[in-house]
């Protein structure tokens, strides 16, 4: 009997590869086809080159009063003479380096969580947990180690709405995971109720309204001349509307655990907080990356509604600056840059969501 | 051998009779209204092999996963290694780690390589350093012939290394008892003999065995006693080479004339 001998590999027919035929293959593999392509390209020609020429060409850059621009393009000028105000609200220009070293410290002890052969990635991530909200309160509030006092009402600009948003991310996943695994709770009615009742109520109103609760209902509720920091306040508040959609999404991760997982983890004497936490949130937190990730970015973008309550986030003092008489007239270029920096986080947020799906992925890549 | 339905469920004084490793008396379970386990009454000595068999729906699996209560039973008394199952989590916690089990579909977990799959729950339940549950994982991959796997995830091996990878992985837990609940009824026929072989290379070492199959083979070669179930009852019990050869109840000979006819 021959032995079997596989047939040697054959290349691909020169017209499935190369540019030429992906563009055929792609964008006119059919009349329908063609047509959209065509259109697609036509309205790219009438949107593309005027908002290069506006916000490029022919922008003002240099200067620093509005007769500087002569209105032909965008006055970047306007942005740039705001741009600590942007940046910081009104933090005391002195003391901003404070604000700086907090995000440094932020930035240097997430960087080596991304290094792929880090041992150490665990502990650091402990103790940054840990530690880094202290130093940063410390930092940021000063009244203490000889740092001047900055009232958080003189925060504001970019600076606030990372604050609102880190501060929000941080302590809504946690909550929300801890709401959904009460959700699914079947033997603990009354927990299980507590949560459903949790999730609903703050998932049934708009954060507006609870933005507003927090800053002028609940000071009638609490004793005479007891009061939270304003900011405090609405902290507690973003932080706990997220955590009511964070909850879902990670409910919605929960059931697409296997019940053999449970079984398994179960058969094996895992308790019910091991196996949650050694085996069904890692594989359930993974399936939901994407609806984690999109909670987050709908967070970093809502923290711009706390302008409502007083607060001064980018979005806040963009618009104040948009009223300022010396500089009237130029609130569309502070819009434009306004979602300029809104997009460069969000897109940010989006890509590592996506490194990270295809990081965690572990079986057959198709 | 066919149990009256209404017996009161035997209790007697004595816990755990001397040498036998699992023993159920009585035991009843419903689902809803559903009578799925009627009156089974087994003792499983040490070192004893068992094949349990019947059509789908006869509660053989369902008596198994009441052994190591991953389901829970409604009357009567399951002993398993001196315990007695009862709602008390601690003495299913101890139960469970004295006794392995083997599914249908593996359930590995595909979040951790092999080996991790198979340290994990030496190291968190038996509270083993990681560097003793890994080096003992490895040896337990060398029995079921799969050591270069161990930095692999489960999503990339086929079914039947996936199968040894989860025999490896109760193993890790020096198990008294191992249980097989269909353990190659979701394999490609090229892969049952792998399996199977593993199998009985374990039967072979002397371990307490329960196995839900369809492979009469198997049970032919390696139990000591084969259970036939239909309808949440035992119907009947044999050492094999009686139980295939003269079959008593007409329930067995259909289900017997069944399987074999092809």
């Amino acid at each position: 009997m021959a032995a079997f001998q596989p047939h040697a590999d054959l290349p691909p027919p020169s017209t499935t590869t190369g540019a030429i035929a992906w563009v055929r293959q792609n964008l006119f593999d059919s009349p329908l086809n063609g047509a959209l392509t065509l259109l697609a390209l036509y309205l790219l020609y009438l949107t593309v080159p005027p908002l290069v020429d506006w916000a490029l060409i022919k922008a003002d850059w240099s200067g620093s009063r509005s007769e500087d621009c002569s209105k032909a393009g965008a006055c970047w000028v306007f942005i740039g003479v705001r741009l600590n105000q942007f940046f910081y609200g009104f933090y005391p220009e002195a003391e901003q380096w404070r604000v700086n070293l907090t995000i440094a410290l932020l930035v240097a002890f997430i960087l080596p969580l991304f290094i792929k052969r880090f041992a150490l990635k665990q502990w650091l991530g402990a103790v940054m947990l840990a530690v880094y909200p202290v130093v940063a309160f410390h930092l940021l509030v000063g009244g203490s180690f000889g740092l001047e006092h900055v009232e958080t009402s003189k925060w504001g600009g970019l600076f606030l709405t990372l604050v609102i948003a880190v501060v929000g991310m941080v302590a809504a996943l946690p909550l929300g995971i801890l709401l959904a695994l009460g959700r699914r709770a079947e033997n603990m009615p009354v927990l299980k109720a507590l949560c459903v009742a949790f999730i609903e109520l703050w998932r049934g109103v708009p954060l507006i309204t609870v933005l507003f609760m927090s800053s002028v209902m609940l000071p009638f509720f609490l004793p005479e001349g007891m009061s939270f920091d304003k900011l405090l306040r609405a902290l507690i508040g973003v932080a706990l509307f997220e955590s009511a959609y964070m909850a879902e999404v990670v409910r919605g991760g929960l059931q697409g655990i296997p019940k053999g997982q449970y079984e398994a983890a179960d058969a094996l004497g895992f308790g019910y907080w091991k196996s949650t936490i050694l085996i069904v949130l890692p594989q359930a937190l993974k399936l939901v990356i994407p609806g984690i990730v999109n909670t987050f970015i709908a967070l970093f973008k809502d923290t711009s509604l706390v302008l409502i309550i007083g607060l001064f986030d980018l979005l806040g003092s963009i618009q104040s600056a948009n009223s300022d008489t010396n500089w009237l007239g130029f609130s569309i270029e502070g819009y434009v840059f306004a979602a300029c920096v809104y997009w460069v986080f969000c897109f940010g947020m989006s890509r590592y969501s996506q490194w990270l799906e295809a990081k965690l992925h572990t079986g057959h890549k198709r | 051998m066919i149990a009256s339905q209404d017996a009161a469920p035997a209790a007697p004084a004595s816990a755990g009779t001397t040498d036998a490793m699992i023993e159920l008396q009585g035991v009843h379970k419903w689902y809803d209204k559903f009578h799925v386990l009627k009156d089974i009454n087994l003792r499983v000595g040490k070192g004893e092999r068992i094949v349990i068999c019947g059509p789908s729906g006869s509660g053989k699996s369902t008596m198994i996963r009441c052994i190591n209560r991953l389901e829970e039973h409604q009357r009567g008394r399951i002993v398993v290694a001196g315990v007695e199952l009862t709602s008390d989590v601690k003495n299913i916690e101890k139960v469970r780690c004295e006794v392995g089990m083997v599914f249908q579909h593996f359930n590995l977990f595909p979040h951790l390589t092999v080996l991790e799959n198979c340290a994990l729950a030496p190291m968190w339940v038996r509270k083993i350093p990681r560097k003793e549950a890994e080096d003992s994982a490895m040896q337990y991959l060398e029995r079921v012939r799969i050591p270069e796997q161990a930095r692999k995830y489960p999503g990339q091996l086929s079914g039947g290394q996936q199968q040894r990878v989860a025999i490896a992985r109760s193993l890790c837990m020096c198990p008294k008892v191992m249980l097989f609940d269909e353990p190659t009824s979701a394999l490609d026929p090229e892969m049952i003999k792998e399996v199977l072989d593993v199998m009985v290379g374990l039967a072979e070492s002397g371990m307490t065995m329960l196995c839900v199959t369809h492979e009469m083979g198997f049970a032919k070669t390696v139990a000591d006693r084969v259970i036939f179930m239909d309808g949440g009852e035992i119907i009947e019990e044999n050492e094999p080479g009686a139980f295939f050869s003269s079959p008593q109840q007409d329930r067995t000979k259909l289900f017997l004339s069944q399987i074999l006819e092809h």
